[in-house]
């Protein structure tokens, strides 16, 4: 790691999501020298995992494919993966930021030809996939995984499945001797693209999740749709492995709800719109989706997706908020029961499959890393111009990918005036 | 403006959510209501009454006072706090529903012949005669609220659980004469009608 160089006019960008390398690129490429730190081995953060983008539908690899390339292109632009911030120290134009960097135990030798994993029979829940199937301990996270180098799970060091891949390895790649490094940086502008997390559904209690395993949160269903996912594409119940084609959606799972979280997380209607086409997309006419809802926030240029949804005549909207969630035995299939608020129905209605609009929470707890940046009540960081700390993305708010990366190019700006003030005062 | 105009100013001027919120115990909550009806949905009496407090809500918006003041959907609130705990926005409803009812009841709205407002009734007077609840009268009462035959069959039937009651030393068949009560009564008494007093004005500004 020897090889990085940083000075008071370097800027840090801290997360490699798309709002991270987002804002790394666009000041790169104006020519400013730029750090992307990720804390996972592979870019692109939680866009990656997704099947499709609304409104336009189309594949996230598509446009991550665009900026891997923009990143090899560029001389100014040096990415470490595996990195997490651990301390940061001093003021605008000159901070010194202390990182950890965790061993990966394969160098740049690696051809990601996979004979590793081959002998490895070790296997470990995969994060990836959200828990829903498991990978083996040495491993490409993802096919398209940036860089496109394995990793080897610290868990197997010491291990014989760990020397049985560093002998599969013919290209000299496995170092199981590598050690945790320690690196300062010192920069004059740091962007916090730190990104977001799905709420822990476990919290609400009324909803099952923890207990019924055909309620599935809206990140789970992402990963089912990808071929090359845990059910290679298709929509299976998790308690019997059957086809859900009868399947209900509810919004605000833990989003607008002051026993969880407060404040609106904005994608949920939109992500949930994409998800009843996916229904459609996979089954036809035999595909059902029914929405509760509180309100549905498909704002601006989004209302004509919601029209084109509601218009379909397999999706139904029931306005209420589901009151809590039991099981059917016999079946397996979650009931809904609540009132709906379009003639205070009662309502029991069994469903193949629960899907919860999951809330989005800032995946970092900003205030107890004791940053000097302001921390809202919903965990975001406020914008400050006396700063020389900016947050991109979801580190900022609760953003689909078009406004995350208006937001990240947003704080590339600000970053650039930052350095370019330490430049002129040395000048 | 034009009589039209005044006239559908007054319609919507809304005296009834102002009326609640000046006059029902944690009535300026009813304005955060954002109508999800998770209230509804956990309510455990939730088949059985009328109006769930969601639509309730939602009828005080709409101006319907007596409809909302002379409902039993209120009395049929067992306080479990169900929605308490589950109100997104942190309405108090259990305590929103006791406010209406207590409302509806003291303006002389309040269902007549429903078995809770007849109880609270009694418990009421029972409590004001002596400053003390008498328990022996209330339970007697309350078994003879319905008539004198029904009354009868269930003191009989209770008889066992009473006698019991007066060996453990938990109840003594003393309070049927007189009874315990607190040692001001004319001050208690002074109290309540002054608070009677009170908010009996209160109430009066939306009575015209």
């Amino acid at each position: 790691m020897t090889d990085i160089v940083a000075t008071n006019q370097t800027i840090l960008v801290v997360g490699g999501g798309i709002s991270g390398m987002t804002a790394a690129l666009e000041a790169a490429e104006c020519g400013k020298d730029v750090i992307l730190l990720e804390k996972n081995p592979y870019l692109g953060g939680r866009v990656s995992q997704l099947y499709k983008y609304f409104p336009k539908l189309c594949f996230p690899t598509c446009g991550m494919e665009i900026n891997f390339r923009r990143i090899k292109a560029n001389r100014h632009l040096k990415v470490v993966t595996m990195a997490e911030v651990a301390e940061v120290s001093g003021d605008r134009g000159n901070y010194s930021v202390k990182v950890k960097v965790s061993p990966r135990y394969i160098n740049e030798n690696c051809t990601a030809c996979g004979e590793c994993s081959k002998v490895v029979e070790t296997e470990f829940d995969d994060e990836f996939q959200y828990g829903l199937s498991k990978r083996k301990g040495a491993y490409l996270t993802f096919n398209m995984a940036y860089p496109q180098r394995y990793v080897i799970d610290p868990r197997l060091i010491g291990t014989a499945d760990a020397d049985k891949a560093k002998e599969a390895c013919k290209y000299d790649a496995v170092n199981l001797d590598m050690q945790e490094e320690e690196i300062t940086l010192n920069v004059g502008a740091i962007v916090w693209a730190t990104g977001w997390q799905p709420f822990d559904a476990n919290k609400i209690q009324p909803y099952a999740y923890d207990r019924n395993p055909n309620v599935i949160t809206s990140v789970e269903l992402e990963r089912m749709m990808d071929p090359f996912g845990p059910t290679g594409g298709k929509i299976l119940r998790p308690s019997d492995g059957k086809e859900a084609k009868d399947i209900a959606f509810i919004q605000c799972a833990g989003s607008r709800d002051q026993n969880y979280l407060k404040h609106c997380s904005r994608i949920c209607c939109m992500a949930t719109l994409k998800q009843c086409t996916y229904v459609r997309e996979k089954y036809g006419d035999d595909g059902k989706a029914t929405v509760y809802y509180i309100d549905i926030r498909a704002i601006d240029r989004f209302e004509d997706f919601y029209r084109k949804v509601k218009n379909d005549s397999n999706i139904s909207f029931t306005k209420s908020k589901v009151a809590n969630i039991t099981l059917d035995k016999a079946t397996g299939n979650p009931i809904l029961n609540g009132v709906d608020t379009e003639g205070y129905h009662r309502y029991s209605n069994p469903h193949e499959l629960v899907v919860l609009a999951i809330g989005m929470q800032p995946s970092v707890d900003f205030q107890s890393l004791g940053l000097n940046v302001n921390v809202n009540e919903h965990g975001f960081i406020e914008a400050d111009p006396e700063s020389g700390m900016f947050a991109a993305g979801c580190a900022s708010d609760a953003l689909d990918v078009n406004r995350a990366a208006q937001s990240a190019t947003g704080c590339a700006l600000r970053a650039i005036q930052v350095v370019n003030q330490v430049a002129a005062a040395e000048a | 403006m034009s009589d039209l105009n005044t006239q559908m100013k007054e319609r919507y001027r809304n005296n009834f959510l102002r009326e609640v919120t000046a006059n029902v115990e944690e009535g300026e909550w009813v304005r955060m209501c954002m109508q999800c009806g998770v209230c509804a949905g956990s309510c455990p009496m939730g088949p059985h009454w009328e109006h769930p407090p969601q639509e309730i809500f939602m009828m005080i918006r709409a101006n319907k006072r007596d409809e909302v003041l002379g409902s039993s959907s209120m009395w049929f609130c067992t306080s479990c706090y169900n929605c308490i705990a589950r109100c997104p926005r942190g309405l108090p409803i259990t305590h929103i529903m006791h406010g209406l009812a207590h409302y509806g009841k003291r303006l002389g709205i309040a269902p007549k012949e429903q078995p809770t407002v007849k109880f609270s009734q009694k418990f009421w007077d029972n409590l004001y005669k002596k400053g003390r609840v008498n328990e022996l009268k209330l339970g007697l009462a309350l078994y003879f609220m319905n008539g004198i035959g029904e009354g009868i069959k269930t003191s009989l039937k209770m008889q066992k659980i009473g006698l019991g009651m007066w060996k453990t030393k938990r109840m003594t068949p003393v309070e049927m004469v007189g009874g315990h009560g607190c040692k001001d009564i004319k001050g208690f008494h002074a109290i309540l009608d002054k608070a009677r007093q009170i908010e009996e004005a209160k109430a009066a500004q939306f009575s015209g």
